[in-house]
Parts: C-alpha cells; sequence; structure tokens
C-alpha cells in the first residue's frame, strides 16, 4: 500500500480556506431564503460523505436553512436482509470460507450475523481487497473460498479484475456472491418517490470517479435537480454544497464536476471496461428503496461459474426484518436517524437493531457517533 | 450481551464493558473492584498515614499477533503495560509475577528473547520480576505465547526503591477526580502501537516508518507528580484509544472534556495509515502514553514535567474538563464505579493493551433497562472535539473491533 501524502491532504482541510468557505455559503443561503422562504434539502448520497460531514462537525456550523439529508450510499446498508442471509447461509456449507471486507461482520440478518457465526466456528477471513481472496484461494486449495461483492460501482470493477484473474490464472476454489449495486438507478428511484423532498444532490466522489458526471444528467434534465459531484476533505464537501447552493439561486439544473482531481466526465474507461466485460446490469433489491430495475450487477454467462449461489444453492432461512427498525425509511431520507424511536434507545453501536447502525458508513452510526447531542 | 462471545467483547470498547459490568461485576462485586481505575488499592494493616499503607495491584494479560513487532514485542509490552497501570493509580510499581500460556513448537530461540526484553523492560522501570507461572497448552490453541502480568505497587515504598520513582508518600488518584477548570495533557504522538501492529499483521507494507510507543511510564508519572502535585489523574490510552480513555474519566467523574483536534499530536505516517484504513485516530491503541488530567494552575508544569522526560517530548496540553451542562448524565452516577477487571485481549486483537477498567454507567439499575453507554436523550455528550473548523463534534467510544471499511 501507497501511503497518502498528508501536505497534500492537509491542504483540503487548511482551516481558513474552510472558514471562508463557510462565509460563503452563509450569504448564499441567507440570499437563497430570502426567496424561498423555507430551507433548502441537499441530500449527501454518499455514506463516506455522511461520515465525512459528521467528523469535520459541520452541522453546527452550517446556516440553520441548510439541512443535509443523509442518502442511500453505505453498501452494507441497502444490502437487504435477504442478501445478507444469503451470506450467511453460505458460513453453513461445509468446506466453504467466507471472506468479507470488515464491515459486513457485524450486520444482524434474520437470526445471525457473520460475527456470531465466526464465535460458533465458521470460518471468515476479513480481508481489504478480494485480490487477497484469491490469493487464499491459491493458499488453501482445499478450502472453497466464497468473496463477499458488497459496494457500489466503485468496488465491482476490483471484482471483476479478481474474477478475469481468477480465469487467468485458472483457480477453482474461488467464487463470490455479487451483492453490488448502481447508484443511479436508485436515484432515478428516490427523485421518482413523492415523499422524498430533494432540492439537490451531493453526488458521490469515489463512485464517479469510475462512472464520470453523464449517467446522473438526468437529475437535472428530467427532474430539474442539480448535483454537484465532490470529495471527502472538508475543504471538497464545502466546495459541494456552495456550488449546490449557487446553482439552486440561479435557478439552473446542472450536473457540475468539483473533484476534478479525480473525477473526468467520462469516468474510467478501463474500469467500466472490466465491469462491462464480467457483468451485466440486473434488478436488485435495495433495504428501505426496495426493488428497483437495472440497479444491481449478475455475472455474465461465461462467468456464471464464479457464482457463489450458483455453485453452493446454500438453503436460506426466510427472511425476518427487525421490527421496529426504520432503517428503510432512513435510507430514503424521509426520516432522520434521530427520529427513529429505536434510534440510541433499543439500536446503539454495540446493540445494532438496523444496518444504519452498524457501518460505519451508516447514517445511524455517524449521526449516533458524531451529532448527537 | 448475547449468547456467546465475541471479538469484540475484548476490544476495550463499550461491548467490553457490558461483559465487565454484566458479568465479572455481578459475579465478583468488591469495593476495590467497583472504583473503577486501572488499579486495585488495597488497605493493609500496616496502616501509617493517610495512603502509607496502602497498595495498588494491577493484573492484564497479553495476546498480540505478531509476537514480535516494530518498536517491540509481546514481553516489552507485558511489563509496560501492567507497569503503567499501577503507576496510574499514583502507587509506585514495584513487583510483578508474571505468567506464561506457551504454544506446544514455540521456538526456544523467541521465548528467551521475549524474556531477555522483559528484564530489560522491568530494570527500565526499575520493577522486580518476583514470581511465574509457566503452562504449555497443545500445538493449535495458542497463539504462540500470551503472557499474563500482575503489578503491585506501594504508595511510601521504603528505601532501597529509589531507582523506581519514590519520591516519599503518594496519594492514591482515581479518575473520579477530575474537576471542571482542569487541564488535560497527553505524553506524546497518538496511535503509534496500534499502527505498528495492524501494518505488520497485516502486511501492509509502512512498517518501516511506524514503530509501537510501548514504553514504561512510571518515571513519568513521577516526574509529573513532583512538579504537579495536585495532578487528579492519570490514565493510559491502550485499547480503545484515547476516545474510550476520555469517556471513561468523563463518566468517573461526572464532567465534560472538551479536545482541541489541532492540539493532539500525531505522526504524519500514523495519520496517513488512518485515512487509508479508515481509522479514527482517537480510538487507536497506544502502549507507551499517559493522559493526566491537572488543575489548570499546574498545566504548564506538568507539561514542562512530561516534556523533559525520555518518554514525553512530544507532549501536548490537548483540552479541558467542564462542567456537564443541565447536570449529571441520566443514568450515571459517580459513585456507581467500576473497576481493574483484566480482561483479556482478543486474540490478535489491537496488542494487548492494559486492564479493561471502565467508566461508570447506571446500567441496568440506574438506567431503567437500557443498554447505552451513556444517556443520550436530553443529555449533553460528555467528550466532544474542537475542530479547526470552529465546528463541534462527539468523541464517542469504540464498539466493538476496529475494523477496515469497504471503499
Amino acid at each position: 500500500m501507497t501511503m497518502p501524502d498528508m501536505a497534500l491532504l492537509d491542504s483540503f482541510r487548511d482551516p481558513l480556506l474552510a472558514r471562508r468557505l463557510l462565509a460563503a455559503i452563509q450569504n448564499r443561503a441567507a440570499h437563497l431564503a430570502e426567496h424561498t422562504k423555507r430551507p433548502v434539502h441537499l441530500m449527501e448520497v454518499c455514506g463516506t460523505h455522511t461520515v465525512a460531514i459528521a467528523r469535520s462537525g459541520f452541522c453546527s456550523v452550517l446556516p440553520e436553512s441548510v439541512r443535509l439529508i443523509s442518502g442511500p450510499g453505505c453498501p452494507v446498508c441497502v444490502t437487504s436482509n435477504s442478501d445478507i442471509d444469503r451470506i450467511i447461509a453460505l458460513t453453513r456449507i461445509p468446506g466453504v470460507t467466507l471472506a468479507s471486507f470488515g464491515d459486513m461482520i457485524r450486520v444482524p440478518g434474520s437470526s445471525s450475523s457473520l460475527q456470531t457465526r465466526k464465535a460458533e466456528g465458521a470460518d471468515i477471513e476479513v480481508l481489504y481487497s478480494p485480490l487477497d481472496a484469491l490469493r487464499l484461494a491459491q493458499e488453501r486449495p482445499e478450502r472453497q473460498i466464497v468473496f463477499v461483492g458488497v459496494g457500489f460501482e466503485t468496488t465491482a470493477p476490483l471484482i471483476a479484475a479478481t474474477v478475469e484473474r481468477a480465469v487467468a490464472q485458472g483457480v477453482e476454489n474461488f467464487s463470490v456472491l455479487v451483492a453490488h449495486k448502481r447508484v443511479p438507478p436508485a436515484l432515478a428511484a428516490l427523485v421518482n418517490d413523492t415523499e422524498v423532498a430533494l432540492d439537490a444532490l451531493i453526488l458521490p466522489g469515489h463512485v464517479s470517479t469510475v462512472i464520470g458526471s453523464e449517467p446522473y444528467r438526468f437529475l437535472a434534465r428530467d427532474h430539474n435537480i442539480p448535483g454537484v459531484i465532490t470529495g471527502f476533505e472538508p475543504l471538497d464537501v464545502l466546495q459541494g454544497i456552495a456550488q449546490l447552493l449557487e446553482l439552486l439561486a440561479a435557478g439552473r439544473a446542472d450536473i457540475e464536476i468539483a473533484y476534478r482531481r479525480a473525477v473526468h466526465v467520462e469516468g474510467n474507461p478501463t474500469a467500466l471496461a472490466a465491469l462491462e466485460r464480467v457483468f451485466e446490469p440486473s434488478d436488485a433489491t435495495w433495504r428501505g428503496l426496495g426493488r428497483i430495475a437495472q440497479s444491481g450487477y449478475v455475472l455474465r454467462e461465461e462467468f456464471a461459474a464464479f457464482d457463489a449461489l450458483r455453485r453452493f444453492s446454500p438453503e436460506v432461512e426466510p427472511t425476518v426484518e427487525p421490527q421496529g427498525c426504520r432503517c428503510g425509511e432512513v435510507l430514503r431520507g424521509v426520516m432522520a436517524p434521530g427520529d427513529c424511536p429505536l434510534f440510541a434507545r433499543v439500536c446503539t453501536p454495540a446493540h445494532p437493531v438496523g444496518p444504519c447502525m452498524v457501518s460505519s458508513e451508516g447514517s445511524c452510526a455517524a449521526h449516533y457517533r458524531y451529532r448527537r447531542g | 450481551m448475547g449468547d456467546t462471545v465475541l471479538l469484540a467483547h475484548g476490544s476495550g470498547g463499550s461491548m467490553m464493558r457490558e461483559l465487565i459490568e454484566g458479568l465479572f461485576f455481578d459475579a465478583y462485586g468488591s469495593a476495590e473492584l467497583l472504583r473503577g481505575d486501572d488499579a486495585a488499592i488495597l488497605e493493609t494493616l500496616a496502616a501509617g498515614g493517610a495512603d502509607a499503607g496502602r497498595l495498588a495491584l494491577s493484573t492484564d494479560t497479553f495476546v498480540v499477533s505478531p509476537y514480535f513487532f516494530p518498536g517491540g514485542d509481546i514481553g516489552r509490552l507485558a511489563v509496560c503495560g501492567t507497569v503503567n497501570d499501577v503507576a496510574t493509580s499514583g502507587a509506585v510499581p514495584l513487583w510483578l509475577s508474571v505468567g506464561f500460556i506457551l504454544e506446544e513448537g514455540l521456538p526456544l530461540a523467541d521465548l528467551r528473547g521475549i524474556c531477555a526484553s522483559m528484564a530489560a523492560a522491568a530494570r527500565e522501570a526499575g520493577v522486580r520480576i518476583v514470581t511465574g507461572d509457566t503452562k504449555v497448552v497443545e500445538r493449535g490453541h495458542g497463539d504462540g505465547i500470551y503472557i499474563n502480568t500482575t503489578g503491585v505497587g506501594l504508595f511510601a515504598p521504603a528505601l532501597g526503591y529509589a531507582d523506581s520513582g519514590h519520591r516519599g508518600t503518594r496519594r492514591a488518584l482515581s479518575g473520579a477526580d477530575c474537576q471542571p477548570g482542569d487541564r488535560v495533557l497527553l505524553s506524546g504522538t497518538l496511535g503509534d502501537h496500534g499502527i505498528a501492529i495492524v501494518s505488520a499483521r497485516e502486511n501492509l507494507g509502512f512498517t518501516s516508518t511506524i514503530e509501537s510507543d510501548v514504553a514504561p511510564l512510571n518515571h513519568l508519572v513521577a516526574d509529573v507528580l513532583d512538579l504537579a502535585p495536585h495532578t487528579r489523574c492519570f490514565r493510559d490510552p491502550t485499547r480503545g484509544g484515547l476516545a474510550s480513555t476520555l469517556n471513561e474519566l468523563a463518566m468517573q467523574s461526572q464532567v465534560a472534556i472538551i479536545v482541541e483536534e489541532e492540539a493532539v499530536p500525531v505522526h504524519d505516517a500514523v495519520r496517513g495509515a488512518c485515512e487509508m484504513l479508515g481509522y479514527d485516530i482517537f480510538q487507536v491503541a497506544n502502549e507507551g502514553k499517559m493522559v493526566a488530567v491537572v488543575p489548570a494552575q499546574e498545566a504548564e508544569a506538568a507539561l514542562c514535567a512530561m516534556r523533559a522526560s525520555r518518554y514525553g517530548k512530544d507532549a501536548a496540553l490537548i483540552g479541558e474538563v467542564a462542567a456537564i451542562e443541565g447536570g449529571a448524565v441520566d443514568g450515571v452516577s459517580a459513585a456507581s464505579a467500576v473497576g481493574s477487571v483484566g480482561a483479556a485481549g482478543a486474540a490478535g486483537g489491537d496488542g494487548g493493551g492494559a486492564v479493561g477498567a471502565v467508566g461508570a454507567t447506571g446500567g441496568d439499575g440506574g438506567g431503567g433497562g437500557r443498554r447505552t453507554d451513556r444517556a443520550y436523550a436530553g443529555a449533553e455528550p460528555l467528550v466532544t472535539v474542537r475542530t479547526a473548523f470552529g465546528s463541534q463534534r462527539v468523541l464517542d467510544m469504540l464498539v466493538g473491533e476496529q475494523l477496515p471499511r469497504i471503499c
């Protein structure tokens, strides 16, 4: 791994510039409020933005008339209960070693979690990259290594590359449970949902690095909703908010990039090509948003042998949704975490009821951890 | 608490606290245990003044993978961890016991190296290893080597222990004594140990730049007490990091603590690693750092003492103690303290770390059956961080293990 250049990162955390941007935001918000006579609602789509905003404490200094709503951009959170149950079911197949990113370990399914299965003796490895899972498969030929593919367009190309490498190297004891999601179809579902009141979108930086800015164009064109793609440092976030307020004030719906050091209009052609070769879009079920057309991925037929569900056909328990959990409404932005009756009372990071309290990127966890009080 | 022990129960955060309060406290419940400090303070028959007849006792079990790591090894960790826990009580650590659980197949050369390292650390700290025990388990039933150490310290050591930091009779310190207006000092950079371990274990390739800070801090504590005799308390931010330590102190003392983010010293390489792994630096383990809470008028002196000490060159004033707005936190009482149970860290966890001493909550009783770390509704959070942007955020305890994120 390469260490990040902290001097470079620090330049995006400059307190003086941050205070100036905050002042600009306050001016624009005041100006806007004079016309609209109501607060503007900006949704940060991405869970990493939710955490960045919470960590920076910006909610304590942003003007009252700018309301930030967390969206469905936490990969663990939007994974449906039935998918979690499928993942847990795989740990019960003899000979299977489940390899997962760390965030998934504590998410409760209908009756268990990977953490509990691990304590019960299931073979579960926490990894940093799907390529590590492939290496594990080569090191342990007697085991069947199943990688849990959860995430958005950001991580999907890594899985695609790993599957292609498994083919090239003839690794047969490796497979993937594909539960990846695509962001633009979910945004389409959100803006068509009349319950969700949105004025503008803070668009995800990482996902856009892969897909570029054009897949969001329909938001501006068809729904009159502006969006700004931005990064995750404090200045990136503030710059994104400032640009959105400017678009709103001018009454101009457009998709802008405030994260040019990473995002290009056309995205990352290499990653997109890998996605295209290995996956095809398919309908998928999101927690909170339900079934959305073309919002997930499945392996293309020529890679179907690497589909863990096909390979093992695990017996999955009937899905039981956690009682009283409002994660679905939180993910759609129609309920703030603190308004859920379970929040901080029954549902805490130590005893999460729903995934939004489990994942470090979940809006309930971020809210509990940084913003309360 | 669930039906089974999870790795997260050993990670120094709120889940471990539940285990301690819900199981160990129920089972043992001694007054000494329930005080809630890193070392238990024991009355002896030989009373000779307020604290002169007391002794301090602390135990800790060390499980770290790999057992040799950049900047130290499990042996140095086992000596320093317990020495530091005893030192936080104000007592002068003098004697250690050592219990080994060895796995069949452990190279003797490794054991010899670890013992030499323990001897060197004990010499440095001025403590003597005076008794021990050895067990061997079958191959596959241990991680090479586990070590338990128990430390005893005195508040008025006899002459002849001058090299252990003896300067006359000491006061027994408690984390329940912080007062509004006090200053919070940190003896150096945050996160070095935790990041050194994770990078060595996961082969992340930045091991050359980050070394564990594992060190005995009893002399630093003695130096601070000399110059700042009214120091309220010390606590070493091991597992669970500074976040857990400050929350424990705030709960024990029923105060708020405000940390200035910019004032907290962190090596660039450690910050970079945290960025990459998605770790919160405030929750990463340290093994050679001490937090001291000091009355404002002695803060400067305490800082000077730390900086003059071998392990405190980067010491900084990082925050201050304030009154809780609106009175005591719901469900929490300063009297219902908790104690120093030596819950072992998770196998392959964050590097062993110290005794699972924790702060107090009303738990099932006072809190009306809720099991939150601390009351949420209607109460101010106890520990907050002031950022460079003038904004504020809550600094919460670690829950479960620190896990790398997805993207």
